[in-house]
């Protein structure tokens, strides 16, 4: 096989596998919501409603499109792509196993946060092209959100990246392999909380899900949407926060390290993506949201301060305990 | 040629330039169709416009075209989230202008099912306004289906009581239609004490949750002089430190035979309203239990054997008749003329008078904030436009 066909084949495979992962991590979050709430979930669709997210896609495909009349067109069809593609390319830079993965650049995390942050675009595009006053609403919420959380989410994400004393992925994920960065003393374990609740907020998940907030605004920057261009900002939404699961993953949980033999690693890798995925769902269905300057200040005068001291405080821990060597 | 002047709109960084929002009729927290056309600064609300009237259906003008023995069924659709209270105030009036007596046992099942019906209605309520605030995707509604769970208990007993879950025409004037059935209290035992343990649950889950708290506390503050220049009634006005309950302040029914204290709070905020009916949960249950204990032998009606739905005829004359409903005060106005139907009727509804209070309270908060006033108010639509 020719070295250049795999630049070419290889996003192909991790985008199918994405969508086919984020189809079916709907499915489990329906379920594992359903269980919450003394419910059972999709059943009929298939042996125990497997075959529902297939269904839906279907569903969503056949759906009449419609662009309001006041829309701004342009922008209007163009912001679900605009959305859709940061939040696939987050994944580039992923490995899932020593030397497997799209482009493993030597500064992954730095790209990681650089495009996950570009979704902010598609968002106040389709908030902004849908005329609509709860979806502007909607998307300014967003951007001041966005603002909010994305220092906070750096300076937690970096404290991994000090204690490996790199930037590239794979080497945060080897730097792991005696000691899971979550377990390191004080430091792991406040990084990691933080890392969660940014990532929550990034995510634009319940409690800080104020940009959908259907129950004030409708379904907010998407009220207008649907058929195919809303099936690309849902598959969006959730592909980044597969993707921020698998970051997480990777910068506290060891990546790929695990018992069993080498092969194993992707495996590992996947249970561990899923199992913070199970607890952002399981954050999602126990809390209330929260208001908008609620929110705010919770990032301004909590988070941003002490996520701040906190990447000073791994800083000494870091030159005193490998004298800056790492 | 000259360039057109355009229309510019001047940007100041007090928020100055304003926002015309409608928030329904359509709308998922509405409760119902209530339309609110919200002037707004950037988040925050300036001006509320509340407008009803999207579910009127002539239920008074009907009123006078049924007669005494068929109404009470129709009563139960202007609060359909609480049937029974609105049965419960028309056969009232109608009994206090027949001066119909009404046996012991009528009575007590007349309070025991209006408690039971306050217990269902008050879930109804934790449920929707907690998703009101946490989302149909959130932990909201998760809270709701819990609520709506033990709400589909006291309905199952309302069905072997009734035989229809949720418009019943149980109340008849002179007393009740059914009498209970084999083996029910001990169902109705089973349930109640089932929902007191959940509700405990309930409170452990939103009052240990600092962005519950967050969200209620100190939100949608309805002073103690506001409470009672609006009118407002019921658990609004307990939260705003008013100790006024029909029950007690005007006993009806056989209320004076029950032991049971009117919850208060003075705070006013939605925290304050939440705990006024999570103690009312409560007080109902202990209600439920002395009647349970209690209940009399003997008829369940004075007017046994009805054959006709015209065969009760009320004397001239007219009656205000009012109950404590799980929204507040409900009352019914009646004049009979002496025929088998009513000249006139009118209805208080509970949420019609305390929707008033929602343009005083709602300005000055965030948008967010407008559902979570609008969801402690409680209102249910059928009984505002009637």
């Amino acid at each position: 096989m020719p070295a250049w066909i795999v630049p070419i084949i290889a996003p192909f495979i991790v985008l199918n596998v994405v969508v086919g992962l984020v189809t079916y991590v709907t499915l489990l979050e329906r379920k594992f919501a359903a269980r919450m709430q003394s419910r059972i979930g999709p059943y009929r669709v298939g042996p125990h409603g497997l075959l529902q997210p297939i269904a839906d896609a279907l569903k969503l495909m056949m759906k009449e499109d419609v662009v309001p009349t006041a829309a701004d067109r342009h922008v209007f069809n163009l912001a679900p792509i605009v959305f859709l593609i940061p939040c696939m390319l987050i994944f580039a830079t992923i490995p899932f196993a020593p030397g497997l993965g799209v482009a493993d650049l030597n500064i992954g995390i730095l790209f990681f946060m650089a495009v996950s942050s570009m979704e902010i675009v598609g968002l106040f595009m389709a908030g902004w092209g849908s005329n609509n006053k709860y979806a502007l609403l909607s998307a300014m919420r967003a951007v001041n959100q966005i603002i909010a959380y994305d220092l906070p989410f750096i300076f937690s994400a970096l404290v991994p990246v000090m204690l490996a004393g790199s930037l590239k992925l794979s080497d945060i994920a080897a730097a792991q392999s005696g000691l899971w960065f979550v377990f390191y003393p004080v430091i792991g374990q406040l990084a990691f909380i933080a890392f969660v609740i940014s990532t929550l907020a990034a995510e634009n998940r319940v409690p800080f899900d104020i940009l959908e907030a259907e129950s004030e605004l409708v379904a907010g920057f998407r009220v207008e949407y649907s058929g195919m261009k809303f099936a690309l900002i849902q598959l969006g939404e959730y592909a980044h926060v597969i993707g921020s699961s698998f970051l997480g993953a990777l910068l506290f949980l060891g990546a790929w390290s695990g018992p069993g033999p080498e092969w194993m690693g992707p495996i590992w890798f996947l249970l561990k993506a899923m199992l913070l995925f199970l607890l952002v769902t399981w954050v999602r269905w126990s809390f209330v949201r929260i208001r908008v300057d609620q929110i705010l200040a919770l990032s301004w005068k909590l988070l941003l301060p002490s996520t701040l001291a906190l990447l000073v405080a791994t800083a000494i821990v870091v030159v005193w305990r490998y004298g800056g060597g790492a | 040629m000259a360039t057109p002047t355009l229309a510019r709109v001047e940007l100041d960084y007090s928020g100055g330039e304003r926002l015309t929002m409608n928030m329904g009729p359509q709308h998922p927290s509405a409760h119902g169709v209530f339309r609110a056309i919200l002037t707004l600064e950037g988040e925050t609300v300036v001006g509320v416009d509340a407008v009803i009237g999207y579910l009127h259906r002539c239920h008074e003008k009907l009123a006078e075209t049924l007669t005494y023995a068929q109404y009470p069924s129709i009563a139960s659709k202007t609060d359909y989230v609480a049937a029974m209270t609105s049965e419960f105030a028309y056969v009232l009036a109608a009994e206090e202008i027949g001066k119909i007596e009404v046996p012991r046992r009528a009575q007590y099942l007349r309070v025991l099912t209006a408690e039971l019906q306050r217990v269902a209605s008050h879930l109804l309520w934790l449920g929707t306004w907690c998703m009101d605030m946490g989302g149909a995707l959130g932990g909201g509604a998760t809270i709701f289906l819990y609520c709506i769970r033990e709400r589909e208990l006291i309905l199952d007993l309302f069905e072997s009581l009734v035989g229809a879950r949720l418009l019943y025409g149980f109340y008849q004037v002179g007393g009740v239609r059914y009498d209970i059935p084999s083996g029910w209290t001990d169902s109705c035992r089973k349930t109640i004490d089932l929902i007191d343990q959940r509700i405990g649950e309930y409170e452990g889950l939103l009052e240990q949750n600092p962005f519950f708290l967050a969200r209620a506390q100190g939100v949608g503050v309805i002073s103690r002089a506001l409470a009672e220049d609006v009118g407002i009634a019921g658990p609004l006005l307990r939260g705003s430190g008013v100790n006024f309950d029909l029950r007690r302040a005007a006993a009806y029914s056989s209320y004076q035979d029950f032991q049971f204290t009117v919850p208060t709070e003075i705070t006013g905020d939605c925290f304050a309203r939440y705990r006024v009916r999570m103690a009312e949960f409560r007080e109902s249950i202990r209600i439920v239990r002395q009647v349970l204990d209690g209940l009399p032998e003997g008829p369940i009606s004075s007017r046994p054997g009805l054959k006709s739905v015209a065969q009760i005829r009320i004397p001239k004359g007219e009656a205000y008749a009012r109950v404590e409903g799980p929204r507040g005060e409900v009352g019914c106005y009646l004049i009979a003329d002496g025929s088998a139907k009513p000249y006139r009727m009118k209805w208080r509804g509970a949420s019609f008078s305390n929707l008033a209070v929602l343009p005083h309270i709602i300005p000055g908060h965030k948008v967010a904030d407008v559902v979570a006033i609008m969801g402690s108010v409680d209102p249910v639509f059928g009984e505002v436009d009637r």
